[in-house]
């Protein structure tokens, strides 16, 4: 059947199959290989992204399901070529990821997290990451490293007095 | 991990998914798909069409209804988790229901997962189908043109299993609001927080002017097939002073012969005593929310 689909601001036109994931469709017809293909049946949440603004798992709804909704992964949160989001900073700098399999969908839960909530407590990036699995850092870096980046977003177009 | 084959269909409305899904022995609804997609992954579920009811507007909302005298909050069916878990007036009126909503699954599924679709897949340890049968909430649903009003403890059955017709649709259910002084407790117990409760206890009272228990529903999920009320309990606690000892003593009694699961991760043995434990403390609970003291709530969640 053929679908439209809004990734990162731009509508393809594609042929799909019925049973196709959102998540086989970003990766395999867009070759948006950002989300990753853990379990592919929803206890990973390594397909994370987001889906009309809200962190969903790709791998846990049918592309033809997408048509009429904004999709955004990975790839669309940077601000230009060779740049990084603040929030993939932070994880860089805090040593957020060891062998970035979770990576991705950790960061589109956080940018989730953080247009709703520019100051979340550590309990509620807890939770808002409790269904990303993470098999390498032991999450401390990944918790230091969305607080970090909150702290930062915060801190924009705010006249340096008012943040130091 | 791919789904087998099927065709799929976006309904416009409730009707023409009833009449897609009469026509079609293999068909299934589809709303938030945080169950069937799974098992549809694992070919545990095979449907041969797919009829998508996300898209029905009028299934989607959260509203003040009064029936037969009875203040209630109607759900449409397909209204997210999430949107229930943020809403101010389902939180303010149906305080019990926002106590258990976070220990759905996580932020990822809540986004999507529905409230009807969850009552409608019944798992044993659904806390939507406990608060529903705790409250004694009414579900409707739609067949043949003709919509049906049934309430939650009869609608749950078994093990996936609810009384709903061949062919019909959920299309809301209806929370009674309770008045005056009210707490509420939630409790439930999981390997991990947020997956499937192996027990799971909610419980609400209405306190009198001289904080005897007016009125008290207490309900218990996943430890049997299918959410239970302790009712014998119920009847003997009402009225009294919700003394520690007397709670324990009254929810052990009422679950003595239930039917409780057995499985890899937790004997029966083992839910009957849990079952107890937490139900006495969501009485306790809801005893000190209702008094207006602060309440720690699911001694589980982190
Ligand atoms: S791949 Fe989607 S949750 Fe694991
Ligand atoms: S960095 Fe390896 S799984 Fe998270």
């Amino acid at each position: 059947m053929r679908i439209e689909l809004n990734v990162n601001g731009t509508v393809h036109e594609i042929e799909v199959e019925p049973r196709t994931t959102l998540l086989d469709c970003l990766r395999d017809r867009l070759d948006l290989k950002g989300a990753h293909a853990g379990c592919e049946h929803g206890v990973c949440g390594a397909c994370t992204v987001l889906f009309d603004g809200a962190a969903v798992r790709s791998c846990l709804m049918f592309a033809a399901q997408a048509t009429g909704s904004a999709i955004t992964t990975i790839e669309g949160v940077t601000p230009g070529p060779g740049e990084l989001s603040p929030i993939q900073d932070a994880f860089c700098e805090t040593h957020g990821l060891q062998c970035g399999y979770c990576t991705p969908a950790m960061i589109m839960a956080a940018h989730a997290l953080l247009a709703g909530n520019p100051a979340p407590t550590r309990e509620e990036i807890v939770e808002a990451i409790s269904g990303n699995i993470c098999r390498c850092t032991g999450y401390a870096q990944i918790v230091e490293a969305i607080a970090l980046a909150a702290e930062r977003m915060r801190g924009v177009n705010r006249p340096r007095s008012l943040t130091e | 991990m791919k789904a087998a084959p099927f065709e799929y269909a976006r309904a416009a409305d409730v009707d023409e998914a009833c009449a897609w899904l009469a026509a079609d022995d293999g068909a299934r609804l589809i709303a938030g798909g945080q169950t069937l997609v799974p098992m549809m992954a694992m070919r545990l579920a095979r449907p041969t069409r797919l009829i998508d009811i996300n898209r029905i507007a009028a299934l989607s909302y959260i509203r003040q209804e009064t029936h037969q005298d009875q203040d209630g909050i109607a759900i449409g069916a397909t209204t997210r988790q999430c949107a229930v878990e943020r809403d101010a007036l389902a939180a303010a009126k149906v305080p019990l229901l926002a106590r258990a909503i976070p220990n759905i699954g996580h932020a990822a599924t809540r986004a999507r997962g529905t409230i009807g679709g969850s009552l409608a897949n019944a798992d044993p340890a659904a806390e939507i189908s406990l608060i529903a049968v705790t409250l004694d909430a009414t579900l409707s649903y739609r067949a043949g043109g003709k919509t049906t009003d049934i309430p939650a403890r009869g609608f749950h059955v078994g093990a996936m299993v609810t009384s709903l017709p061949e062919g019909a649709c959920l299309t809301a259910v209806r929370f009674p609001v309770w008045q005056g002084r009210i707490g509420t407790g939630f409790h439930e117990v999981n390997a991990r927080s947020s997956d499937f409760a192996f027990v799971s206890a909610a419980a609400q009272i209405e306190l009198g002017a001289d904080n005897k228990c007016k009125r008290i529903v207490i309900g218990v999920g996943a430890a049997t097939d299918h959410p239970i009320r302790l009712e014998s309990a119920e009847r003997q606690l009402a009225g009294g002073a919700l003394d520690p000892k007397a709670v324990r003593a009254a929810v052990e009694a009422a679950l003595t012969d239930i039917e409780a699961l057995d499985d890899l991760h937790a004997t029966a043995a083992y839910r009957r005593r849990v079952a107890a434990v937490l139900a006495a403390r969501a009485v306790a609970d809801a005893f000190a929310d209702a008094q207006g003291k602060k309440v720690q709530g699911n001694a589980n969640a982190h």
